[in-house]
């Protein structure tokens, strides 16, 4: 489904600051794998999300989805096969604009938009059915402004956002990082259930070790914009954050270096 | 007085389109748009010498909608595609335009009596109101489709918009377009009632676009896309009824309406920024007070 081929990235090139930020990844999802992605700081967990969105164009290698060469195709026409949830809660819904409005926007995903309206009768009826699946009462509140909900909500309707239209692959950076652990816990359900049912596949970016083994079907670990280690399902089956962290010092020969890592 | 008064509205009604052009930009693109300077007079222009080359006169107001258009989608190429800062693409093109402008006219003031008018078979309050209600309710409706909401979220989240699949350039575009289209508009119907168009006519026009902006959002609300819009017509009138009155008074000449204009809007904009700054001191001394209060309350509770 998505195969990262060989991805490098520098930062600033031909600077004092020049930074690797990856460096000759490779990656392969399988359709429905759910890959879970840990490292420490600048590790370049986010730069991968961010080749992968087309946010930024690797400087060499090559993306595949669907089998298809996406290295040099924008953003936007990329957001066809993938959806995102950002970190920052506000990042992925248009505060000033309703909760159906929002939902309508992300309901055209990859499609033309002409002047047909974008909220009718019709697709207030699949967005309350989308909302209730949430079970936070959203679908009661359709037509409040986004700006008015709390982050916890607001990165719950991300999360419908970009998956109700099954796309290709799920991208999650670190998308429960910035919530209170109750409201983190509440998405991370989410996630998983939205995740098994539409069988999407995925990678989350997360700080949080115990999540990271908990969730998904395989994991792999970076440092230094390389990806350092690969846990299959059988693998990842039995394992514990102490190995985790065992196997990391072994390979990198440091301490798992990460200010917000959350060892669960 | 009451003259003055009519006078007013029915300009305000014809300034109503430039204002809900500046809308646009200024508030639902988030792109503070300079262009109008100069396509307000491309569109009187444009209105202008074509009424007198013999074109029905609708038919040259329509005209210069197309102008302001093709001024717009200038401005936003340059901004999108040029990477060239927001305010600045917009000055560039209003100095271009400063010249294009005197091409279009051949000189500085072209009079258009004799010749004929839009405004010959009806009054301006008439033509200017169904025009404004049009537009109005027009643009309510385009902003609720699918390209108008990705319009919308493109000022208000482009990030996000982009990750749906939208190009933010080319909503940003059709956006300025739009915008400019209305203030030729508005300047080709203002030519009309004025019998004539020159060069210099547009200058301050952003800032008179603004001052209806606020001055209607904040005496109306701009709660939807319906009262913010309804608001920017009707804050386009009060602007113009600030005006006449204010040319009433003794010391005052119609040169220093500028100057005014001005200090209506940094007073729109302070006043509220002021006022909710001590407001949340006020709210928070308060809250303090109360919390020490309940804790010393706490505290007498336990000994």
């Amino acid at each position: 489904m998505l195969k990262i081929e060989k991805v490098s990235k520098l930062f600033n090139p031909g600077t004092v600051d020049e930074k690797i930020a990856l460096m000759d990844a490779n990656l392969y999802l399988k359709p429905g794998d759910f890959v879970t992605v840990i490292g420490s700081n600048g590790a370049g967990k986010s730069t991968l999300m961010n080749i992968i969105s087309g946010v930024m164009k690797p400087d060499a290698g090559k993306i595949f989805i669907d089998g298809n060469d996406v290295s040099q195709v924008s953003e936007y026409q990329r957001s066809q096969w993938i959806g995102r949830v950002f970190q920052d809660p506000m990042a992925g819904t248009a505060p000033r604009m309703t909760i159906e409005e929002n939902l309508a926007i992300a309901y055209k995903r990859g499609r033309p938009r002409g002047f047909s309206l974008g909220v009718t009768g019709k697709t207030r009826k699949i967005f309350r059915e989308e909302l209730q699946r949430l079970g936070i009462g959203l679908e009661n509140r359709m037509g409040a402004k986004v700006g008015l909900l709390s982050g916890g909500e607001r990165q719950a309707l991300s999360l419908l956002m970009a998956t109700f239209t099954r796309p290709q692959i799920l991208l999650l950076d670190e998308h429960t990082a910035a919530l209170d652990p109750a409201r983190a816990e509440l998405v991370t359900t989410l996630t998983e259930n939205i995740v098994r049912e539409l069988k999407l596949t995925t990678l989350m970016v997360t700080h949080n070790m115990e999540q990271a083994i908990r969730l998904g079907n395989r994991l792999i670990m970076m440092d230094k914009g390389k990806i350092i280690l690969q846990f299959d399902e059988d693998r990842k089956k039995d394992l514990t954050v102490e190995q985790l962290l065992g196997e990391f010092e072994q390979i990198s020969g440091k301490k798992m270096a990460d200010d917000r890592v959350v060892l669960g | 007085m009451l003259v003055s008064l009519t006078g007013a509205v029915e300009s305000g009604l014809l300034y109503a389109l430039m204002a809900l052009g500046v809308y646009i930009t200024f508030r639902i693109l988030d792109f503070p748009d300079l262009t109008v300077d100069g396509s307000f007079t491309t569109g009187a222009a444009i209105g202008t010498v074509m009424t007198i080359g013999g074109t029905p006169p609708w038919l040259a107001v329509i005209c210069a909608f197309i102008g302001g258009a093709l001024a717009g989608t200038c401005t936003g190429l340059l901004h999108t595609k040029g990477k060239i800062n927001g305010l600045l693409s917009g000055i560039i093109m209003m100095i271009a335009l400063y010249s294009i402008n005197l091409r279009i006219l051949g000189k500085p003031n072209v009079s258009l009596r004799g010749e004929d008018n839009v405004f010959d078979n009806a009054s301006i309050i008439v033509i200017g109101l169904i025009l404004a209600i049009i537009v109005k309710v027009a643009l309510d409706m385009f902003f609720k489709t699918n390209i108008g909401l990705s319009l919308r979220a493109t000022g208000d989240n482009s990030r996000m918009i982009r990750s749906f699949g939208a190009n933010t350039d080319m909503t940003t575009i059709i956006g300025v377009a739009l915008s400019n289209a209305l203030v030729a508009c508005s300047g080709a119907l203002i030519a009309h009632s004025q019998n004539g168009a020159n060069n210099s006519m547009g200058i301050g026009m952003i800032v008179i676009g603004l001052a209806s902006v606020i001055i209607g959002e904040a005496i109306f609300g701009a709660k939807t896309i319906f009262r913010a819009t309804l608001a920017v017509v009707l804050g386009a009138i009060i602007y113009r009824i600030i005006y006449a009155l204010a040319l009433r008074v003794e010391w005052l000449d119609a040169q220093d309406m500028k100057l005014i204009t001005a200090v209506i809007i940094i007073c729109a904009l302070v006043v509220p920024t002021i006022r909710s700054t001590v407001n949340s001191k006020l709210t928070a001394k308060r809250r303090t007070e109360e919390v020490l209060a309940s804790i010393h309350a706490k505290n007498g509770g336990g000994r």
